[in-house]
């Protein structure tokens, strides 16, 4: 066991530690500081520009933070490049699906099991022993994640013929082939209409009950934050402007002037 | 919308088959290797000869084929990698009397590490980009190779004369037909090699570059990783063709190894299909024989000719063998329902 896994115990699975992007003479993310704790649903949620896609991008690493610290079960996961972080069990799915089009759903999630495998290519090539079993393993594991998600019909379609709401599960599958410990999910409800969004929100919900999964939800679409997170952090201008349960963040006077206006302006 | 986000939905460059797509079925497999094994017994040697070099720029096309219709890669360069894997082999057998069979692992081993190695710098470059650097190395190998610094090994703008190998054991066949058996198992085992590369988990990582990088590096994919060694097995297996073309030409020279084959080896890609394998040896057959067929129908005006093929073949055929197999494959379903 590592010092950060000891040193865990009650600490938050990850923080997000004073973190500040800047962009040329853009500031768009200001000392956002805020913790994410094992089994929660986190809602961030912010008007447009708040910074919220910004702060995603910090997380999944596409985005180098300007100064502040990300830290995953203790250890940063800034000196990470992006392909090495779904390793410690950082899983996303992207704002408008981005899946592998060309692939059939079966692959698109064999893929989303490339950080939890090894192989090299003499090996491939040769199909030898180990990489078979490896193999059998991950399509056992590929098929037990679309019967979970309802996605067996469609395992061997190609991704780019199916309907959006199918490929956002799709992308979901593939999210959860590696093994995540934090799902990312970057407004999973656009483009779906109410009734999908009703569905979403119960499957995010099963997802952490029996996946034992933490969940940080950015998202627009302000009834589903409400209804299922268990904590909300509310950003705007790239600053952190409420923080608490939905209700406390609900009824915060700055949240309400940051998404309504005020009389006063 | 960010930078990112752009990148994200921004369409492949290349239009890709699903990999389930990317072989044949058992049943055709097996009538095409007949057909390849029984063939040499009933020609003559000069056909001998030309079945050789179908399989030998069958093996460089679906080289190209693993780096286009696998990882989204452009070359034009493939004919760089084919002269060195040519020299590769002719300098081992003329100067180091190797065995010409052992120079051939030589040959793609160096081309691999070739291959990795120009894959770094391009690792920057995409799509037109790309395909221009390739091209640019492709100009370059050429003038390198009559280089008088190298001449004692390169033979310089004469080249080298390989020396046909005889068929070992005292087997009753001409050196012909020796060479294409010799050739016939060396292709079948790289197509073999290939299919499963593809299928595995490196060759999943290929194809998840190639629909979408941000999506596959954040599966866990090092996409620059794959990316270059994409470029690896495509250079090695080139390099492998072009030792074989060597031993079968019993020539190697620097301007056999042009731009023109390069584009060649491109043109086969697409009239077989991009990112469709069997139809690797289908572009074999089109950059081999077509140029011909144009030849006998008007000498002076080949060229002419040529491109009127050419151009009628990708304006009826667009995405190449591939879809006139799948068109034959639903008229045979509709045959059997009948």
């Amino acid at each position: 066991m590592t010092q950060a896994q000891l040193a865990q115990g009650n600490s938050p699975l990850l923080a997000v530690r004073d973190v500040s992007v800047v962009f040329g003479g853009i500031i768009a993310l200001n000392g956002v500081s805020f913790n994410m704790h094992k089994g929660n649903i986190l809602g961030l949620i912010g008007p447009n520009g708040a910074g919220k896609t910004t702060l995603f991008n910090c997380l999944s690493r596409l985005y180098q933070p300007s100064s502040g610290d990300i830290l995953m079960e203790g250890a940063s996961i800034l000196t990470r490049p992006p392909h090495r972080i779904a390793e410690i069990g950082i899983g996303r799915t992207f704002q408008n699906v981005a899946l592998f089009p060309n692939l059939s759903v079966l692959d698109n999630v064999r893929v989303g099991t490339h950080a939890r495998t090894s192989s090299d290519i003499i090996s491939d090539s040769l199909k030898l022993t180990w990489v078979r079993r490896s193999e059998a393993d991950v399509n056992k594991k590929v098929h037990e994640i679309l019967d979970y998600l309802d996605l067996e019909d469609v395992a061997h379609t190609t991704v780019s013929g199916l309907p959006f709401g199918t490929q956002k599960r799709v992308e979901l599958a593939r999210a959860l082939a590696a093994d995540p410990k934090i799902l990312l999910l970057d407004e999973p409800a656009g483009g779906l209409n109410h009734e999908e969004v009703y569905v979403l929100g119960d499957l995010i919900r099963k997802l952490r009950d029996e996946r034992h999964l933490t969940v940080l939800l950015v998202e627009h679409h302000m009834g589903l934050v409400m209804s299922i997170a268990d904590h909300v952090v509310a950003l705007n201008f790239g600053r952190k402007l409420a923080e608490g349960t939905p209700a406390q963040v609900q009824a915060d006077p700055d949240v309400i002037k940051a998404y309504l206006g005020s009389k006063d302006q | 919308m960010s930078a990112v986000e752009e990148v994200v939905t921004e369409a492949p460059a290349v239009e890709a088959v699903p990999k389930r797509a990317m072989t044949l079925g058992v049943g055709t497999s097996l009538v095409v290797l007949a057909a390849l094994v029984l063939a040499p017994l009933f020609v003559k040697n000069f056909i001998i000869f030309q079945m050789t070099m179908l399989l030998i720029y069958g093996l460089a096309v679906l080289a190209l084929n693993i780096l286009t219709g696998g990882s989204g890669q452009f070359s034009l360069g493939q004919s760089a990698f084919y002269a060195v894997g040519a020299y590769t082999s002719a300098i081992l057998m003329e100067h180091v009397g190797m065995n010409y069979a052992l120079t051939l692992p030589i040959a793609g081993i160096i081309c691999f590490g070739f291959g990795f190695l120009f894959g770094q710098p391009a690792l920057r470059l995409s799509g037109v980009y790309l395909a221009l650097a390739t091209f640019a190395l492709a100009t370059a190998m050429p003038q390198l190779l009559k280089l008088g610094y190298f001449e004692h090994w390169t033979g310089g703008v004469q080249g080298l004369v390989v020396t046909k190998p005889d068929a070992p054991f005292g087997l009753p066949m001409s050196q012909d037909m020796w060479l294409y058996y010799f050739t016939l198992a060396i292709t079948i085992g790289i197509y073999i090699a290939s299919v499963n590369l593809l299928r595995s988990r490196s060759g999943r990582a290929f194809m998840a570059i190639r629909d979408n990088e941000i999506a596959a590096s954040a599966m866990g994919v090092d996409v620059a990783l794959y990316k270059t060694l994409a470029f690896g097995v495509s250079a090695g297996i080139t390099g492998v063709a072009g030792g074989l073309g060597a031993i079968a030409v019993q020539f190697v020279a620097p301007d056999g190894y042009t731009i023109t084959l390069a584009i060649s080896l491109f043109l086969g890609m697409v009239v077989g299909g991009v990112g469709w394998l069997p139809g690797s040896i289908v572009g074999s057959a089109f950059i081999i024989f077509v140029p011909n067929i144009a030849e006998g129908i008007s000498k002076g005006l080949s060229g002419a000719v040529f491109g009127v093929l050419l151009f009628l073949v990708i304006f009826l055929v667009p995405h190449g063998a591939r879809q006139v197999a799948i068109v034959a494959q639903q008229m045979l379903g509709k045959l059997k329902k009948n």
